[in-house]
């Protein structure tokens, strides 16, 4: 009985299908688990998704590139999901021309301060070049931020993971930090979440206010754009 | 559906032709996507085709970031070694950068409007001789 489990396994690891089954299983079981916590930005359904697939993966001693080969199928759609993000950014539009100065003159600061304070402070403590550069587009929106971090000699899955951690942190905190800077339009709030801490800083501002939610999303598109074209002119100057 | 992924795939190839031949440094989907923008504010004509689509696929966004976040794995022993500089990087610069965005784009809205309340007093004030 035990070499047939064996043979089959064996089979199955060596196609597609597995990975990416055990993709989308795991996804929809983390979030159920996310919606059980009342959408709680601590129980992020990526989050948990990436450690119930590395734990099954460690496991099973299955090597990352076997689990990719079926994961890629998802995997290609972040370039027509960042394609389609001009439909969000689009229906912004009469807000965008309303406070259009304004806005890109926080977005122009905000984007520059995101990469310039993590790259110095990374590399001030001594972290490796391919890190300090994985760090650099880390407030955007995945798919950008891992193109950015190919474009410019980063290691985009630890970018991807940065990412993460930098929506993760920014949706935790950023009620408690705009309270403390005193600053009420739920416009701005939202706009400065939506910069700095990308979709899941969005997902974070949407619950809080429609208004906030809507300009998180325009902060974080606009942000996607900036940080492509500015990291990587940047980088060049990060020293080897 | 499909006529929406045609769409959204053929921005993304233009996006991305575009990259490799003008050597730009803005990766392809990042292109398609301005493009698309682009294309929107000249011609909303297509936005009723792909919307539905669209949404759909942004709807589930974060089920897309999953293939790469289990990179991690490949990554442990590089996060293990130097935890304390990304963690302190991370957490210092998203603070910053929520400061800075809010504390900016809040300074120059309430510039513009003290700027234009002088402007309509002085306007009604110019009504009313």
């Amino acid at each position: 009985m035990t070499p047939r489990l064996n043979e089959i396994w064996v089979y199955l690891a060596a196609t597609p299908l597995l990975g990416l089954t055990a993709t989308l299983v795991a996804y929809v079981f983390a979030y159920r688990i996310y919606e059980r916590a009342r959408f709680s930005p601590l129980a992020n359904p990526v989050m948990i998704a990436v450690a119930l697939l590395v734990t099954a993966l460690t496991v099973t001693g299955t090597p990352y590139k076997t689990y990719f080969d079926g994961a890629q199928f998802v995997h290609f759609l972040l370039g027509p999901a960042t394609v389609a993000l001009a439909v969000p950014l689009y229906l912004q539009l009469p807000k965008l021309r309303k406070h259009a100065l304004p806005l890109l003159g926080g977005l122009l600061v905000g984007s520059l301060v995101a990469a310039v304070s993590a790259v110095t402070i990374a590399w001030a403590l001594g972290a490796t070049r391919e890190t300090v550069l994985s760090l650099a587009p880390k407030s955007v929106t995945i798919p950008i931020a891992m193109g950015v971090a190919e474009k410019i000699g980063g290691l985009p899955s630890l970018t991807a993971v940065l990412v993460m951690a930098t929506g993760i942190i920014g949706a935790v905190s950023a009620t408690t930090l705009l309270n403390l800077l005193r600053i009420r339009d739920y416009s701005v709030r939202g706009f400065a979440t939506g910069v700095a801490a990308h979709g899941i800083g969005t997902a974070r501002a949407f619950q809080v206010s429609e208004e906030a939610g809507a300009f998180a999303a325009l902060g974080m598109g606009m942000n996607g754009v900036v940080t492509a074209i500015l990291v990587p002119m940047l980088a060049t100057w990060v020293p080897h | 559906m499909l006529q929406t992924f045609a769409i959204l795939l053929v921005f993304q190839s233009v996006g991305e032709v575009f990259s490799f031949a003008l050597k730009l440094p803005v990766p392809g989907p990042v292109i398609g996507m301005i493009l698309l923008f682009c294309w929107l504010v000249l011609d909303n004509r297509l936005l009723s085709v792909i919307q539905g689509t669209a949404s759909d696929l942004l709807r589930h966004l974060s089920l897309l970031f999953v293939p790469a976040g289990v990179g991690i794995m490949v990554h442990a022993s590089r996060i293990e070694g130097e935890w304390m500089p990304i963690v302190i990087a991370l957490v210092l610069s998203t603070w910053l950068a929520i400061a800075a965005t809010a504390l900016v784009t809040q300074f120059l809205i309430g510039k513009s409007a003290r700027e234009d309340e002088p402007r309509k007093a002085s306007a009604t004030q110019e009504e009313q001789p």
